[in-house]
């Protein structure tokens, strides 16, 4: 009977595609707002998780992410050092700069501050040129997304220049750093030139970057910091995730991205749901025919749950192939690089979508089964 | 066995829908014989009780009290399943509507009954446009429904009707959508085709011009039946309604599982 099924449900073209039109859009809305959310919401830690080399973070108590920084004293470094598990740390610098372009076109800049000896804290994806060249005077190294902006059109290239605070700053790399929350571009240039790029200020030193001796554990070393100097100390996953909460909590992100998600759910459980259903009310008087031939209630059970699979299946289909194709379009465009689509995203929504559609069945199936099949002699 | 020949057995059914004030008592008493071999019409004016009666016979409806006994068996006494696998098995319907699935074709919808049976597509498929070729249909044999005339589409329901073999065809309205010569054409073909010395047939309708196909013609008004013509093409004998259900079923077999009466 499985061929009966499937030639019941396609016979009407236009709910056939109706229902996969509904399922494969919802599926696409959610996996699209999903993905887009979790991009954006990795890019308030993309500073803190591009640093590969160090697993400890040291902050001002009062520091509570990475964007807004209360800057240490110099000595904080030396007494971080003297702490007994650390094996090495490093000062960095992260703050915000105006550069500007020859042609005069300018932008807020994220710059980093790197330790000069160790070039701890540098980017360690390079499309250009090489992290050692930050050792020559005024270099620095910008991300794709920032060359593309200051010097549109040309291939890319070391040699160009900006200008910060008034001095020259050389391009000597470009790297492929991760998308901060703001887009703005990305600098990397040695902690003592940073300086002089930003202008004077009291303090310069944002983080002290540390690494825990051999064999002990990154927890412990944070607690000893912590114990020692009364500082802040946090593992990079940790940092990372209070960089995620920050702007989870203290911005409409997540109350935007939650709504177009429920209405993605929404609209899609409805109008699925609501168009299954209609589909098998206006074909009940089939089913109480085949009823009374002799097709048993649980063959039927399995020819709904059949039409039911065979939509959500194509729906989802169609709706993972428009999302796939969103998100290969859009990886790499600068405003919306860095979205992705995890396969536990596209897993759930396959959930999502036999929730759906096992929802509309069950209420098809409810009716089909409570159908007299006397009613097939009713005119 | 006294069950041989018989077809169905009914002794003071009654069917009433609703409770209280609602009641509505569809079937007051009903005793009819019905034997193989016969065609027996239903008729009376709307809300006579016919189509109560025969979706009572098939299975279709609970009898609310009294005796019935189809084939041998007791619908009342068989679980859904059984019920269903009984119908199946033992019954072949004529809708008014015709109620032919929309989406397949006329050999396909043929084949349903033999689908439902287990029988492979192919298999079912083919044996539909045989039985199709021998009702004069072979040439609309992948037609749609909708592609079909009203004579055609009938001649599709009673090929599905008749494709598993049942011992027992009820046909709701056959003639009621068609016009006179249609419906006299449907009815020879039903009379021709339908009517075997081991199958009965039975006719719900309001359609006078082909009660002269009938050998027995049951009129029902008000849930009774009130006027029974029996042996109006000499088919049956003009003897009463059969013996009581107590001798009827005193051969009842223990080893089908369904309770076959014996015989």
């Amino acid at each position: 009977m499985n061929f009966v099924a499937l030639k019941m449900l396609v016979a009407d073209r236009a709910k056939y595609f109706g229902l996969i039109f509904a399922i494969a859009f919802a599926s696409f809305l959610l996996a699209n707002q999903i993905g887009i959310f979790i991009g954006i919401m990795t890019r308030p830690a993309s500073q803190i998780l591009d640093v590969v080399d160090a697993d400890i973070w040291v902050m001002d108590p009062q520091t509570l992410y990475d964007g807004e920084v209360y800057a240490l004293r110099d000595y904080d470094l030396y007494r971080v050092r003297s702490v007994s598990g650390v094996e090495w740390a490093v000062p960095l610098y992260k703050g915000t700069g105006r550069a500007k372009a020859p042609d005069g076109k300018f932008r807020t800049v994220i710059l980093m501050g790197v330790d000069d000896a160790s070039l701890v804290g540098a980017p360690r994806k390079m499309l250009v040129g090489s992290i050692y060249d930050l050792l020559q005077p005024d270099a620095a190294i910008i991300d794709k997304a920032g060359y593309r902006y200051f010097f549109p059109g040309e291939p890319l290239q070391v040699g160009k220049t900006l200008q910060m605070n008034e001095r020259r700053v050389l391009i000597v790399g470009i790297s492929d750093a991760s998308a901060p929350f703001q887009s703005f571009p990305v600098l990397h240039t040695r902690y003592s030139q940073a300086l002089g790029f930003v202008g004077r200020e009291r303090n310069l030193l944002s983080f002290v970057l540390a690494k825990p001796a051999p064999g002990v554990p990154v927890e412990d070393v944070c607690h000893r910091i912590e114990a020692a100097t009364g500082l802040r100390a946090r593992t990079s996953k940790e940092f990372s995730w209070d960089a995620f909460r920050f702007y989870l909590r203290n911005t409409g992100i997540p109350v935007n991205f939650g709504i177009t998600v429920m209405v993605a759910l929404i609209v899609g459980t409805v109008v699925a749901g609501q168009t299954f259903y209609i589909f098998t009310i206006e074909n009940l008087k089939q089913f109480g025919a085949l009823k009374a031939i002799g097709v048993t209630n649980r063959r039927i059970i399995g020819m709904i749950l059949l039409q039911a699979m065979v939509v959500g299946g194509t729906g989802y289909a169609f709706g993972m192939g428009m999302a796939a194709a969103f998100f290969s379009s859009f990886l790499n465009y600068g405003p919306t690089r860095g979205i992705v689509l995890p396969w536990q995203v596209m897993a759930g929504i396959a959930g999502v979508v036999l929730f759906v559609v096992g929802v509309a069945s069950l209420m098809s199936i409810r009716r089909v089964l409570v159908l007299e099949p006397a009613v097939v002699f009713r005119g | 066995m006294i069950a041989d020949g018989m077809a169905v057995f009914s002794r003071d059914v009654t069917k009433v829908f609703g409770h209280g004030d609602t009641q509505v008592h569809a079937l007051r008493g009903i005793d009819l014989d019905i034997r193989l071999g016969e065609l027996t019409m239903l008729v009376g004016p709307s809300g006579s009780g016919k189509t109560t009666l025969l979706s009572v016979i098939t299975g279709l409806l609970d009898a609310t009290s009294g005796e019935l006994v189809v084939l041998g068996q007791r619908p009342a006494m068989l679980s859904g399943e059984d019920l269903i696998l009984f119908r199946r098995k033992n019954l072949g319907f004529v809708f008014q509507q015709y109620n032919l699935i929309p989406a397949l074709t006329a050999a396909e919808n043929v084949a349903v009954p033999l689908l439902a049976g287990g029988v492979k597509r192919q298999q079912a498929v083919a044996r539909g446009k045989e039985l199709l070729a021998t009702l004069s249909m072979a040439h609309r044999a992948h037609a749609l429904p909708s592609e079909l005339s009203g004579g055609e589409q009938q001649r599709v329901a009673l090929a599905r009707a008749l494709i598993h073999e049942p011992k027992l065809i009820v046909c709701d309205e056959p003639t009621s959508a068609l016009d006179g010569r249609t419906g006299h054409a449907v009815m020879e073909l039903l009379s021709a085709t339908a009517v075997r010395p081991d199958r009965a047939l039975i006719i719900v309708t309001h359609d006078a011009r082909i009660f002269d196909f009938a050998d027995r013609i049951a009129h029902m008004d008000d849930g009774r039946i009130v006027h029974l013509e029996e042996n109006r093409k000499n088919v049956v004998p003009a003897n009463r309604l059969i013996p009581a259900p107590a001798t009827l079923l005193s051969a009842e077999s223990s080893s089908s599982s369904f309770g076959m009466i014996g015989g």
